[in-house]
């Protein structure tokens, strides 16, 4: 098993590159609502999800189960 | 590659993966480029251009950089050479600085085009506005020049000053396709180059042709990808007489 700093050393650039990623959706999500007039102010229930799990991503003091939290976020129960 | 449609690759001459030691070992490294690349290429019907420099690097090591800056403008005759490059900076040394700037200053008198790389991650910021300031220093045309590896929180200082702006699609490093698509989508596609990367790290030549089809699935009509992908090389490249491959326009017949 890796080490604490293992884990960030080897894992920090692919992590650095996927929150990119999430950041650049969201301005390409803002600048098409900022650009499609018709829209209502309603937020889309996907972008609502996004943000709740960005909540779990960024407490830094959780057990280590964020995987799991954003599973069972996004897990349809009934 | 020359399936998926590629007609023409551009070689920078750049880090191998170690420092090298001898000048020698630059000049062979660069007949190899100048030489050898483009018959290997032409063997799969794909024109080869490149460049030569002293990479940012080993631009740390002035003695040795001085020396190789002495035997560029024999290259600079060759038939596929296009100018000078990869120079630019790595960590912003002093060393770095010095010669980029007489890398610049010789494609100046030798009517060179100039590619430039910018650095990776964190140094990236600070590390191109440090360039904008050296280029704004030297009477260059901002038209010959090509500012690489560009990101969203450089692009304006690259745009604000006249250059060429390139995105480099690269894992994980440096840009994306889609992260691409978006600059060119708030910034417009006039003056910007997409370049992919196969080097000496994890590299993918395909992103390149990913960025295509994403652009296009994004509803860019075959024109506006055109005029992205093959017509915007064409007009900076071309500004060197030996890239003789012109841009091209589509036109429906019905």
């Amino acid at each position: 098993m890796l080490s604490h700093n293992e884990v960030i050393d080897r894992y920090y650039l692919d992590a650095r590159c996927e929150l990119l990623e999430i950041a650049a959706m969201l301005d390409r999500y803002d600048r098409a609502f900022a650009a499609d007039r018709s829209m209502s102010d309603t937020q889309n229930p996907k972008l609502t999800k996004i943000f709740e799990m960005l909540e779990i991503l960024a407490d830094r003091n959780a057990l280590p189960d964020r995987t799991k939290r954003i599973l069972a976020l996004l897990s349809q129960l009934d | 590659m020359a399936m998926s449609g590629v007609v023409a690759v551009g070689e920078p001459a750049f880090w191998a993966g170690i420092d090298r030691l001898y000048p020698e070992t630059f000049i062979d490294y660069f007949r190899q480029i100048s030489e050898f690349e483009p018959a290997r290429a032409a063997e799969y019907g794909i024109r080869h251009f490149c460049w030569v420099a002293v990479n940012p690097k080993e631009a740390d090591n002035p003695e040795l950089s001085r020396a190789v800056l002495e035997k560029m403008p024999e290259f600079f005759e060759k038939p596929n050479v296009l100018g000078v490059g990869e120079t630019g900076l790595n960590k912003s040394t002093d060393n770095e600085v010095d010669i980029f700037q007489a890398q610049v200053e010789l494609a100046i008198k030798y009517d060179q085009l100039i590619l430039v790389h910018t650095p990776h991650l964190d140094d990236k910021l600070k590390g191109t506005s440090r360039i904008i300031d050296i280029l704004k220093g030297l009477p260059v045309d901002p038209d010959h020049v090509w500012i690489d590896h560009v990101e969203e929180h450089t692009i304006d200082l690259v745009k604000d000053a006249g250059y060429w702006v390139g995105f480099t699609l690269y894992p994980v490093t440096k840009c994306s396709k889609c992260r691409a698509i978006d600059m060119l989508e708030k910034y417009g596609t006039d003056r910007t180059l997409i370049n992919s990367s196969a080097d000496w790290g994890p590299s993918d030549p395909f992103t390149l042709q990913e960025c295509a089809q994403e652009f296009r699935l994004r509803g860019h009509s075959m024109q506006e990808a055109v005029e992205v992908f093959y017509n915007n090389p064409a007009r900076f490249l071309g500004q060197n007489p030996k890239f003789d491959i012109r841009p091209v326009r589509i036109e429906e017949k019905y």
